[in-house]
């Protein structure tokens, strides 16, 4: 009986094992791959993206998981001597960074107003903030487009920032920390005189901290992948941001997407390791839609 | 204090501050999704944005005559119809095989969830190196004596999209079985092991019931997460992809560089229905299991 059980748990950890593997290879592939020198991404994947560099090319595929010879060309190239990939690294940080303060502040003051107040109205403005929280961006371009064709901020920062500031899904994660801290603290403040902006900042905000940080997370990581509004939104190709560049850099330049590349997971992947507990209990509270 | 002013009623009052805290939120939700979606549904009955002639439905027959949206919707029900059942019994495994006593469990939900952190943008890379025509998947198949597939340029090209979009998924899905399993009273698991009930029957006829809503969400959250796969598309074929991977989209995308404002709008406007009503279907079945398993 005993034994059988011990085998069970070996057979779940290898199966456990072989997908964490599957998992880790892409992320592990890419950043080794980013210490190889140009001539040895030639040789090694020429055939893939048919690269007219000259040189020699395997005829084979190999994928590798250890450069040759580990050097730093690729990223003095793209960091050093072209300014081009820190321009549009750039571009990403400041479409970003405004977006998630923003969010983060504009939903915090909206998730107390659900928190402590609930009436018809105001539920039904929540249930209204779900559905548009829910809505791909095959609806919510078109609108975007318009408004932002009207105010004539159409191909700036602003067309995508805006509506990325009242983008409800903060709002909707942090009303549901917020409606878990007890009623009695408030209560409390009340009866100590407090008015509605001291008991936001001085109770809400404090016990929500952990909270905040997890939407931020989930929030940067969200709009530090984006393509689809910086298509439409900003055609000026010297504004768009790392995401969207770094599928137009050419093939002769191989080396360096996988660099650029790596650079680009960094900020997210800090984050991730610096904040998993908070992201995993941010995503375990969005489980249902209901508050 | 004169807030305590008696004339108006403590409702009122409640009501002006509650609105106070809101305002910012409304104001730009107003402004950039409802006013202007508002507009997107009368362009979508309106003839042209010149001549302003109601035509109501036509604009969304001429949408279902057109191929192109034809394809894109077809594509992306079929591409959903594949993904989103996967996406929700596999990231069940996973979370069921991470409650079991193996080691380095902590390391290997850290594993499982670090895909979500990275921009699709940065791992596309390794995607056409593995699918390439000369890439290693066709090299390790011609191990096995099977011919080359030009993955991206036929009609198995949504199996890179799905696996692609699994690997970035599972792990958030994952996380939400994770906490569902969490919430699990421990006695009735603990009455089941002292009956002698097997693994199996524990599943099906405690956890799955107690799963059940966090199932709804995952297979909606999945949904929603494969409309958005025209990313990975992109990134890995670009704006003119193979036929099999034309999404929806695609075809707004396309149809915004022709600027024609009745299409988009219906299409947008018909896409925001479809979505009510799966959203409504959500919340009537969110209602339905939570009875279930609180009663």
């Amino acid at each position: 009986m005993k034994k059988k059980r011990y085998f069970g748990r070996g057979a779940m950890f290898l199966l456990c094992a072989f997908f964490a593997v599957a998992f880790l290879l892409p992320t592990v592939l890419t950043i080794t791959n980013s210490f190889m020198s140009e001539s040895e991404i030639n040789a090694n994947y020429g055939m893939v993206f048919s690269t007219t560099t000259g040189g020699y090319v395997s005829e084979k595929v190999n994928l590798k998981f250890i450069p040759d010879k580990v050097t730093l060309s690729q990223y003095i190239t793209g960091l050093v001597k072209s300014p081009e990939y820190l321009l549009k690294f750039w571009n990403s940080v400041i479409l970003v960074v405004p977006i998630v303060i923003f969010q983060v502040a504009i939903a915090s003051v909206a998730a107390y107003s659900f928190t402590r107040w609930r009436g018809k109205i105001r539920s039904g403005i929540f249930f209204f903030y779900v559905i548009l929280m829910l809505m791909p961006y095959q609806v919510t371009l078109v609108p975007n487009y318009l408004v932002s064709n009207w105010l004539g901020i159409l191909n700036t920062r602003w067309s995508i920032i805006f509506p990325g500031m009242f983008a409800p899904f903060s709002v909707f994660l942090l009303t549901k920390f917020m409606r878990r801290i007890p009623y009695s603290l408030i209560e409390a403040a009340k009866v100590d005189g407090a008015g509605e902006w001291d008991i936001f900042t001085k109770i809400c905000l404090p016990q929500c901290r952990s909270a905040l940080y997890s939407i931020a997370i989930l929030v940067f990581i969200d709009y530090w992948n984006m393509v689809e509004q910086p298509l439409i939104l900003l055609q000026d190709a010297d504004s768009q941001p790392l995401s969207v560049f770094l599928s137009s850099i050419n093939a002769g330049e191989i080396g360096l997407a996988f660099a650029m590349a790596t650079v680009y997971m960094i900020p997210s992947l800090l984050l991730f390791l610096h904040g998993e507990e908070y992201l995993v209990e941010g995503i375990a509270n969005s489980g249902s839609v209901k508050g | 204090m004169k807030n305590n002013s008696p004339k108006l009623n403590d409702r009122g009052k409640d009501f002006l501050k509650s609105m106070c805290f809101l305002s910012p939120s409304l104001l730009g939700v107003g402004i950039f999704f409802i006013l202007p979606f508002c507009v997107v549904v009368y362009y979508s009955l309106i003839d042209g944005v010149g001549s302003k002639n109601f035509v109501f439905l036509q604009n969304f027959i001429k949408l279902f005559d057109n191929s192109a949206f034809r394809l894109a919707a077809k594509n992306t029900l079929t591409f959903s119809a594949m993904a989103v059942p996967l996406a929700v019994v596999l990231s069940m495994v996973l979370a069921l095989m991470l409650e079991s006593r193996i080691p380095l469990k902590s390391q290997f939900r850290t594993f499982f969830l670090s895909p979500m952190m990275v921009p699709v943008a940065s791992v596309v890379l390794i995607w056409q190196v593995l699918f390439n025509y000369n890439g290693t998947v066709n090299e390790f198949l011609m191990l096995f004596g099977a011919d080359k597939i030009d993955w991206l340029q036929s009609q198995f090209a949504p199996v890179v999209v799905l696996l692609l979009f699994l690997w970035k998924n599972l792990g958030y899905n994952m996380i939400l079985f994770m906490a569902a399993l969490n919430n699990i009273p421990k006695e009735l698991l603990e009455v089941a092991d002292v009956e002698g009930a097997g693994e199996m029957y524990k599943f099906f006829a405690i956890k799955l019931r107690y799963l059940s809503p966090t199932v709804l969400f995952v297979t909606i959250l999945s949904l929603i997460n494969s409309f958005k796969v025209f990313r990975e598309v992109y990134l890995l074929a670009g704006s003119y992809p193979y036929e099999t991977l034309y999404t929806l989209q695609h075809f707004m995308n396309n149809t915004f560089d022709s600027l024609d404002y009745q299409k988009l709008s219906a299409a947008a406007v018909l896409m925001a229905l479809v979505m009510v009503v799966i959203i409504a279907l959500l919340f009537k079945a969110e209602d339905w299991f939570g009875k279930d398993v609180e009663g």
